[in-house]
């Protein structure tokens, strides 16, 4: 056997233990109520911001400190925390992708995702709003 | 009906010639393919005469189709979707050609007219293998602008027509019930750029990377014209493109590195979205093809890997096209396409299928010539350039293998119905493996130079090798013991690696400096290669400095922390918003930090910020400028670009995340109390307290106009939150007439003013106290440091100034070869 081809098999090995063990740091998509089952889990969430239950941010009183209750498409709600800022356009996402763990009532959010309409697709919809928010 | 006010012409001129082009695409690869075949000299150069007239009228489709957007959209023709939703009047004329690359299909047009100037010189420079490689250029060709079709085909619509009228791509909008619709303001005006593309890195960065997207199809090409024909003398035409593809890839995907670093606001440049990932992976693979091509130039060694490694780069260029328009990474990437749109449902079937008309073929050709491509059975020797240089090139792609996998994991999700989501820390699951990567590669680049092809004296190699090695050795412990990287966050097992991997950049850097000196005796023309490889090292440095040592500044150590911990403790993130009230002086650890006004630009439609950035130890103060952008499109809120202070050592980095206006009317009235020095009192937010009352304080003569005598209290607010404020409101008095001189504290909304003294006696006082809904602007802002970052993009500079003269280099010798 060839020098290059036992180098080559040890590089294919350590590829495969890598990833293998990329696995163990890999976290699932949940839904709210599966994520409050697996507490303490770090989890990603995909949902909306539930607009009839208050958003709290008050930058005076802590710019670090954000709630607000997040609803999936099966109709689970949570109160979500988040230590940061309030991205800017939360409200009007259609969608939002929470990372973090649900920690006894509340979800300890890490990271959110935005997912804004019109941002990078043609729809007729948002279309629509944009041109008659000021328009006719 | 009858519209008013459109022009149809052009759009009708463009959907013609987008056909055209596509149709020319598909005559010049049948004919190019044909002349390939050919043996027959005269027939052959008639094949090619043709096929040359096709692409011509190819090129100039493309060209003209690219003129007649730039024309509808720089004269506002709204009726165009294209013109509408990308441009508005008020955009600035520099970022008229980021308006093409907003969009799907423009980018696409770009990435077409690439490949006609890339074909063009190919024809004029490679004419021996024009008929092979042309023909694989045109049915990338046909593959790009069957994207710009927008034709149905059996009832399946093939592409986007970028000259699609908006009336017939939403005709369901009831504005066009209106003959005259093209006035109503919205419609007038236009839906604008997106605000992240409206800066200037985006008006250069994506013309750099789709010329290096495209560039990678010419290695690609003169593989795949080696395997039809059975001849493998390609591998040296072939390498100046391969330098070139590599410089400019390169240099593209670090401008969207500077672009996420200044502009996006995500405080870094590296493993924060899976796109960019993606286009990291086709670059590697592409400088491992390259160094194994010189491996079978020199030695004829590590042919099929060649091949191999060409092929595979193509591919994943289109595979990293794939993942980033087809929709699949909408829930893990912020600038993917989203999946639920008819359109893209269209384009990810094309996509695929533009991926598979590459690979299937050249694994085909690839598998079945495998044992006709030749190979040296001996071995290669341990002491030899070429056995090292193959190494590096596996363990480059080993660390592509692996960062695809990570990003494609929704792809797997896709095809097996799992629901695996990134981990918690994705930059850091691909560090802990990359600083690996980092230590292997640097170490290679740096030895492998001093080795020589075929076999190398060990006394000798020895003998070159200890110098640079010590000089490497004293430069990176000292880095490691004085540059202050306790990045112990991670463990000590990480730390170390960082270490390890800061040696063998360090390594590679002097290694190639002492190898230009030594070897080369300083004869820079030849040293092409050596000073890319400083310039990799560098970036290496740089990348391994600024992420280990990068630094929140804004750490909230206002006394809003002190509630904070304690929610906090478990998690144990940074709080990283500090908030700033206008001309209010905030403590930010080795700053004072002051938010001094705000101006709204009228050109550029940017309200900046100016933060007064005040040294504690006063040995620096500077001003940044960040500023916030309305969001368009329908959006609400603000984009926000960062402003940063370049130091040569480090880059200082701030940006808003939120601001508040205060623009409510002041309708509070002054509620009067009784109080005595020592008593406290409370207000809606917290309490305060009369320390004591001073008569003609010295601190407090400025707020006086000649001739006056005054009386100020000093008080200490403390708040809820539990942060001090020291207020002095007070009198003046001159004559018979007396002034309050009253104290505001902006951050509690708080006016205090000191009425009078009701008993001189007993020390009683009557002050006012107002609380009023908000008395001035406030902003948050996040503020980094990133040390060294320079060195890395100074290296990406070097590199490709090293990638370039290595290119000149090989076609001097060419023209050199030629004239004997």
């Amino acid at each position: 056997m060839k020098k290059t081809h036992i180098i080559i098999l040890v590089l294919i090995a350590i590829s495969i233990v890598v990833l293998i063990s990329y696995t163990g740091d890999l976290s699932t998509y949940e839904t709210i109520s599966s994520a409050r089952q697996k507490e303490g889990k770090f989890v990603t969430l995909i949902a909306k911001v539930d607009k009839k239950q208050p958003v709290e941010y008050d930058a005076i009183k802590n710019p670090n400190y954000l709630s607000f209750t997040a609803l999936d498409s099966l109709g689970g709600s949570i109160k979500v925390i988040y230590h940061n800022n309030k991205p800017t356009d939360m409200e009007k996402s259609e969608r939002i992708v929470l990372k973090g763990r649900v920690q006894g009532d509340h979800f300890d959010c890490k990271d959110i995702l935005l997912k804004c309409p019109s941002k990078y697709k043609d729809d007729p919809n948002s279309t629509q709003k944009s041109v008659q928010s000021t328009g006719k | 009906m009858n519209y008013i006010g459109e022009h149809l012409l052009p759009g009708q001129i463009g959907h013609f010639l987008a056909i055209l082009s596509f149709v020319s695409s598909l005559i010049a690869s049948y004919a190019y393919f044909n002349a390939n075949k050919e043996s027959n000299i005269s027939d052959r150069q008639s094949w090619i005469r043709f096929s040359r007239a096709v692409f011509a009228v190819e090129t100039i489709s493309v060209f003209a189709i690219f003129g007649l957007i730039v024309f509808i959209v720089s004269n506002h023709y709204h009726e165009y979707f294209f013109a509408w939703n990308h441009s508005s009047r008020s955009l600035e004329p520099k970022y008229l050609l980021s308006c093409i690359w907003e969009d799907q299909s423009g980018s696409f047009l770009l990435w077409s007219i690439w490949h006609c100037v890339l074909g063009w010189v190919l024809i004029w420079k490679n004419k021996e293998w024009e008929a092979g490689t042309l023909f694989v250029i045109n049915v990338g060709q046909v593959c790009i602008s069957s994207m710009l079709l927008g034709i149905y085909f059996f009832g399946a619509k093939i592409g986007n027509n970028p000259f699609i009228l908006w009336r017939e791509h939403m005709p369901d909008i009831p504005i066009f019930a209106n003959p005259d619709y093209l006035q109503l303001p919205r419609v007038y005006e236009g839906n604008d750029l997106n605000t992240l593309l409206q800066n200037y890195w985006m008006v250069i960065h994506p013309p750099i990377l789709f010329l290096g997207f495209a560039s990678t199809i010419i290695p690609f090409a003169f593989a795949f014209a080696g395997l039809m024909n059975n001849r493998h003398d390609w591998v040296k035409p072939v390498i100046p493109w391969a330098s070139f593809s590599a410089a400019i890839l390169g240099l593209g995907i670090m401008m969207g590195a500077a672009w996420a670093y200044e502009s996006l606001s995500f405080g870094g440049y590296w493993a924060w979205d899976p796109v960019e990932n993606a286009s990291l992976v086709p670059w590697l693979t592409l400088v491992a093809g390259l160094h194994v091509n010189l491996v079978y130039k020199n030695t004829g060694y590590s042919l099929r890997s060649t091949y191999f490694f060409y092929f595979i780069t193509f591919t994943l260029i289109l595979y990293s096209t794939f993942l980033t328009r087809s929709g699949i990474l909408a829930d893990t990437s912020v600038h993917a396409f989203t999946v639920d749109d008819k359109n893209l449902q269209a384009i990810y079937i094309q996509l695929v299928g533009f991926i598979l008309v590459f690979l299937v073929p050249a694994m085909y050709l690839f598998f079945r010539n495998l044992k006709k491509i030749p190979t040296i059975q001996k071995e290669e020797q341990t002491y030899s350039r070429e056995f090292w240089m193959f190494i590096g090139a596996l363990v480059l792609f080993m660390a592509g293998i692996v960062i695809s996998a990570k990003t494609s994991t929704p792809v797997f999700n896709k095809v097996f119905g799992t629901k695996i989501a990134p981990p918690e820390d994705a930059e850091f699951a691909h560090n802990q493996i990359q600083v690996f990567v980092a230590m292997v590669v640097g170490l290679l680049t740096a030895v492998t130079q001093f080795l020589k092809y075929k076999n190398t004296s060990k006394d000798q190699f020895g003998k070159k090798i200890w110098i640079p090695t010590a000089i490497a050795l004293v430069i990176s412990l000292s880095i490691s013991f004085l540059g202050g990287i306790h990045f112990d966050k991670k463990g000590p097992v990480f730390l170390v690696a960082i270490h390890i991997a800061i040696f063998t950049a360090v390594y590679a850097i002097v290694a190639n400096l002492f190898y230009i000196i030594d070897a080369l005796k300083g004869k820079l023309k030849s040293a092409g290669a050596s000073v890319a490889h400083i310039g990799f090292g560098m970036v290496l440095v740089g990348i391994l400095i600024s992420s280990a040592k990068k630094t929140v500044l804004s750490w909230n150590t206002t006394g809003v922390t002190v509630l904070q911990k304690n929610e906090k403790g478990a998690q144990g993130d940074p709080a990283e918003n500090l908030t700033l009230f206008k001309s209010v002086a905030t403590d930010m650890g080795r700053y004072m930090v002051t938010y001094v006004k705000d101006t709204i630009n009228p050109v550029d439609h940017k309200r900046y910020f100016e933060i007064d950035f005040s040294a504690k130890d006063k040995s620096d103060n500077f001003k940044l400028y960040p500023d916030v952008m309305k969001q368009n499109k329908g959006m609400e809120g603000f984009s926000a670009n960062p402003s940063a202070k370049h130091y040569w050592f480090k880059d200082i980095f701030a940006y808003i995340t939120s601001f508040q206006e205060n623009n409510v009317a002041d309708t509070a009235t002054f509620r009067d109390k009784t109080i005595k020095t020592g008593d406290t009192l409370f207000y809606s937010n917290g309490l305060m307290i009369l320390d004591k009352v001073v008569v003609n304080p010295e601190e407090q003569k400025s707020k006086l106009e000649a001739g006056e005598v005054s009386l100020f209290l000093n008080i200490t607010v403390i708040s809820k939150e539990g942060r001090k404020y020291q207020a002095n409101p007070g009198i003046a008095i001159k004559g018979q007439s007396l002034r309050f001189v009253n104290d505001t504290i902006r951050a509690q909304s708080l006016v205090l003013q000191f009425n009078k003294v009701i008993d001189q006696a007993n020390g009683k006082l009557e002050i006012g106290v107002k609380e009023s809904g908000a008395i001035t602007d406030l902003i948050t802002l996040k503020v980094y440091e990133f040390p060294l970052i320079n060195v890395l993009w100074l290296g990406v500079v070097v590199m490709v100034t090293g990638f370039g003269m290595a290119i000149r280099q090989r076609l001097l010798m060419k023209s050199n070869l030629k004239s004997v």
